[in-house]
């Protein structure tokens, strides 16, 4: 391959500009590699951030050609034959400087969920759990925390409702909780007020661009809204609580063949 | 304090935030000291993150023939002989409740039929002892660690990078620290503090290895007046990517082995059973037969010689490309899609699946895999007490995971290295807790040693021109590659010393541009100053271990050296003119029932369990 032209950009919270640089790509290179080329060559101080730069930590995540994505998953032959590749950072967080955003809201939200608080183990000091039932948790919890589903949920890109909606990461982190086999903590009520389920409108944008595939929307979102739904919505239930008293949060629990 | 530098007092500082680092932070906070967590990158995307294939502990779930002093056994064979035999016995005895700790913090391992913890089979492991989550346990575990750490109350401070331990005598007093968005400094004053920073796979090109692994805990160690141990002994892993080459180098788990992979050469031949060891040969499958009985589930068949430790199987493929019966892209065949269904692969293996299908376009399901050795593990670090973790010459220091010595000896095992974080973690938390409550006045730091350290990590900013310090680190990662890397000789490791001198006065006039924030050149210029460190001690120890042992291969030297080397631990220490000075260690003389264990064969070892001399 030849010489491609890239136009990064470059700033920090005061303002910033696309700067453009070109350099060589050969075989197999992702985006990330190509960064990395250009700050060794001629950007020496260009910010990005990256680690494991093979998929699995999350930390590269920025905005090629507009799309969301992880650079070091992002194979330059997957681009346009031609023009100029344009790198920006995710949009729905503060500049730090140049690619690097602070993603400290992220830790916040994460401070505010209740943790996993599993029942006691078994006589044999053991927790059962079948593959079956932890299954789906265990998609949840493939997530890298790359937050790209949270740079294009509109809800906070276009609205700026980051107090009100905690956003996909979030709604997955807490789907894996709710779902845990193992969890006894009930957090629909938070899951309704502090992080605002409601405001997701299932526009599946997050599903889309989630590098681990992780049926965001589907699997953890839509549930949970169920849940809230039942909870606090449903007439019957609530005459049922009127009457019966508050229902316990109801956790499947495994049953084991002996 | 000095100047404008803030100054912030804990108890504890952990440095690092990888598994050893949160279970030692988490530790210490159960002991109500007040604690702090010091990463250089955000937290949750440490290189623990990258493990693949699993934690190793004695659970029993998948095999009970498996035991504590089974896994101590293979552990120990696994090393070489040189492992701490202490480290090797709490490790294995205490891995299975950390292990089970980490469902009660929510983990969630992959079950067996009964419900369990599953566990696979591993390299060096004689029964299947890996709890695993697919291949994808190190992210399971460092988000366990951070989702329970951070309601333990210790404070983190992320992306701030810890520059010099900071010393009151012959205590650490703290540490200073740099934050990466700001290029302002920090001024952590604490009466203990644990290094957990990892290991140092960034000075080869050809690693497994993130932008992190630059060796800071052991350099910041060694300036501190800490002994370096082991250090000549760096884990090859066999199995690397080899295309395309931007990737080349990045991590293949061990675990494709572990399910049924099989290991060919452009023969077609599988020539892992060329390549067993005699110590070996008792326990490892002669015929591709026995080999396939075993992964069939027949227990009375031995282990196939794929999964024989890693240091064996990296050297075999090494000597298979050497020997013109490589794969066309200079490595051998990894092939688990003759041997497992494809949706037994996507369920088991979903990373390597992903990785392949989307960086080589190769889909491991229908096609052989093309794989070499990459640099991944240091087996030495800093030298530290077996049961507190404290430095052996440093009070107040303490170090654990990857970062300190002794456990893994001459060469790891695959799925020791989680099970060494959380175990040896916790321990380390244990050993700065009981050292903080008993010191009596907080230690105090002098002015001058932050001005002077100051200076020193500004200079690159400061000076008007220099050096590129991303050359620079090709150049070191030339000279590595060059001259210690997987096979070794005398002379090119004496040619490989005398380049270091030169690219050490190099870097000293490495150049920083632009301004202090977030400014990646600065950064890379100061990681240097480790690895500067770090090189050198691997490049003198390998030199003087003149014999073959784990790890480390000699060329020129390729015999086991029992009678000699087998006793002795190199050491590296800061002289008092700054001189890096090399001493051995004459091992003492193990616990000798610990010593029987390691030494029997499984038939004695079976006998012993079965008496009850080895209580499990």
């Amino acid at each position: 391959m030849a010489k491609r032209t890239f136009k990064i950009w470059r700033g920090n919270a005061e303002g910033g500009e696309f700067v453009t640089y070109e350099t060589d790509i050969t075989e197999g290179m992702v985006v990330l590699d190509a960064i990395h080329q250009i700050q060794s060559e001629s950007a020496n101080d260009l910010a990005v951030r990256w680690n494991c730069k093979a998929g699995k930590c999350g930390s590269c995540s920025m905005e090629i050609n507009g799309k969301p994505k992880l650079s070091c998953m992002t194979r330059m032959n997957s681009m346009p034959a031609t023009g100029e590749i344009v790198i920006q950072p995710m949009k729905a967080f503060p500049v730090v400087k140049d690619l690097v955003c602070d993603v400290s809201y992220n830790y916040e939200r994460n401070k505010m969920i209740p943790p996993f608080s599993p029942r006691p183990r078994e006589a044999d000091g053991t927790h059962r759990m079948v593959q079956d039932d932890v299954d789906r948790i265990q998609e949840f919890r493939k997530c890298l925390e790359c937050f790209l589903c949270m740079d294009v949920c509109h809800v906070h890109r276009d609205h700026g409702k980051q107090k009100e909606f905690s956003g996909p990461r979030w709604m997955i982190r807490l789907a894996s909780l709710e779902m845990h086999p193992l969890d006894i903590v009930d957090r629909i009520p938070l899951i309704k007020k502090e992080h605002g389920s409601g405001y997701c409108n299932i526009t599946r944008c997050c599903t889309e661009v989630c590098p681990e595939h992780i049926n965001i929307t589907d699997n953890g979102i839509i549930p949970l809204k169920e849940r809230v739904v039942d909870r606090f919505y449903d007439p019957i239930a609530m005459l049922m609580r009127k009457v019966f008293g508050p229902r316990k949060p109801h956790k499947k629990l495994p049953v084991i063949n002996d | 304090m000095s100047h404008d530098i803030k100054t912030i007092e804990h108890d504890v500082i952990v440095i690092g935030a990888g598994g050893a680092g949160l279970r030692a932070a988490i530790e210490c906070s159960a002991h109500g000291l007040d604690t702090a967590v010091v990463c250089k990158s955000l937290l949750g995307k440490a290189h623990t993150v990258m493990a693949e294939g699993g934690m190793a502990a004695a659970l029993r779930n998948a095999d009970n023939r498996d035991n504590w002093a089974v896994h101590f056994r293979d552990t120990m064979r696994g090393s070489k002989f040189l492992g701490v035999y202490r480290m090797a016995e709490l490790h294995a005895k205490q891995a299975p409740e950390r292990v089970k700790e980490l469902e009660d913090w929510g983990a969630v391992f992959d079950r067996t039929k009964d419900g369990l913890i599953n566990q696979r089979n591993f390299g060096g492991h004689r029964f299947p002892r890996l709890a695993h989550v697919g291949d994808r346990t190190g992210l399971e575990l460092i988000r366990t660690l951070q989702d329970h750490g951070i309601h333990q109350g210790f404070e983190v401070y992320m992306e701030c990078k810890a520059v010099k331990l900071i010393k009151d005598g012959d205590a650490v007093a703290g540490v200073l620290c740099l934050w990466k968005d700001s290029g302002r400094f920090m001024l952590l004053k604490a009466k203990a503090i644990i290094l957990a920073t990892g290991g140092a796979g960034k000075m080869w090109r050809v690693t497994s290895n993130s932008w992190e692994y630059t060796g800071d805990g052991a350099a910041m160690a060694y300036d501190a007046g800490a002994e370096l141990m082991d250090i000549e002994f760096v884990q090859f892993h066999p199995t690397g990517m080899v295309w395309p080459p931007s990737v080349r180098g990045t991590l293949v788990t061990e675990g494709v082995r572990g399910e049924g992979g099989h290991l060919r050469n452009s023969e077609g031949k599988r020539f892992m059973f060329n390549y067993v060891p005699e110590r070996f040969a008792s326990e490892t499958a002669d015929t591709e037969e026995e080999a396939a009985k075993w992964l069939a589930g027949d227990k009375e068949a031995r282990r196939p010689p794929e999964l024989l430790t890693r240091d064996v199987v990296a050297r075999a493929i090494y000597n298979e490309v050497k020997a013109g019966r490589g794969s066309p892209h200079g490595g051998a065949f990894l092939d688990i899609a003759s041997n497992r269904p494809a949706e037994y692969i996507k369920k088991k293996l979903p990373s390597m699946y992903h990785q392949f299908k989307e960086l080589a376009e190769l889909d491991i399901t229908t096609t052989p895999m093309e794989v070499g050795p990459t640099t991944h593990y240091f087996m030495g670090g800093i030298r530290v007490d077996p049961d507190s973790q404290q430095a052996t010459t440093v009070k107040g220091l303490f170090a654990c995971g990857e970062c300190a010595a002794g456990l893994h000896g001459a060469n790891r095992l695959g799925g020791n290295s989680l099970s060494d974080l959380i175990v040896f973690g916790k321990l380390a938390g244990d050993g700065a807790a009981a050292y903080a409550k008993g010191l009596g006045t907080a230690p105090s730091i002098s002015d001058d040693q932050v001005t002077d350290a100051v200076r020193h990590v500004t200079a690159p900013l400061n000076r008007e021109t220099g050096e590129n310090p991303f050359q620079l680190h090709d150049e070191l990662c030339e000279i590595m590659g060059e001259h210690v890397g997987i096979y070794r000789t005398e002379d090119g490791l004496g040619a490989g010393l005398e380049k270091l001198v030169g690219w050490r006065e190099k870097i000293k006039n490495a150049k920083a541009h632009a301004s202090s924030q977030y400014n990646a050149g600065w950064h890379e210029a100061l990681d240097l100053e480790s690895m500067a460190v770090v090189s050198q001690a691997v490049a003198m120890a390998a030199k003087e271990r003149k014999e073959s042992r784990g790890g480390h291969s000699r060329a020129d030297h390729e015999v086991e050296d029992y009678d000699h080397w087998g006793n002795i631990n190199i050491i590296l220490k800061k002289g008092d003119d700054d001189e890096m000075v090399l001493s051995h260690y004459q091992r003492e003389a193990p616990d000798p029932f610990l010593e029987k264990i390691a030494k029997a064969t499984v038939e004695e070892l079976d006998a012993m369990t079965a008496s009850g001399e080895v209580e499990i």
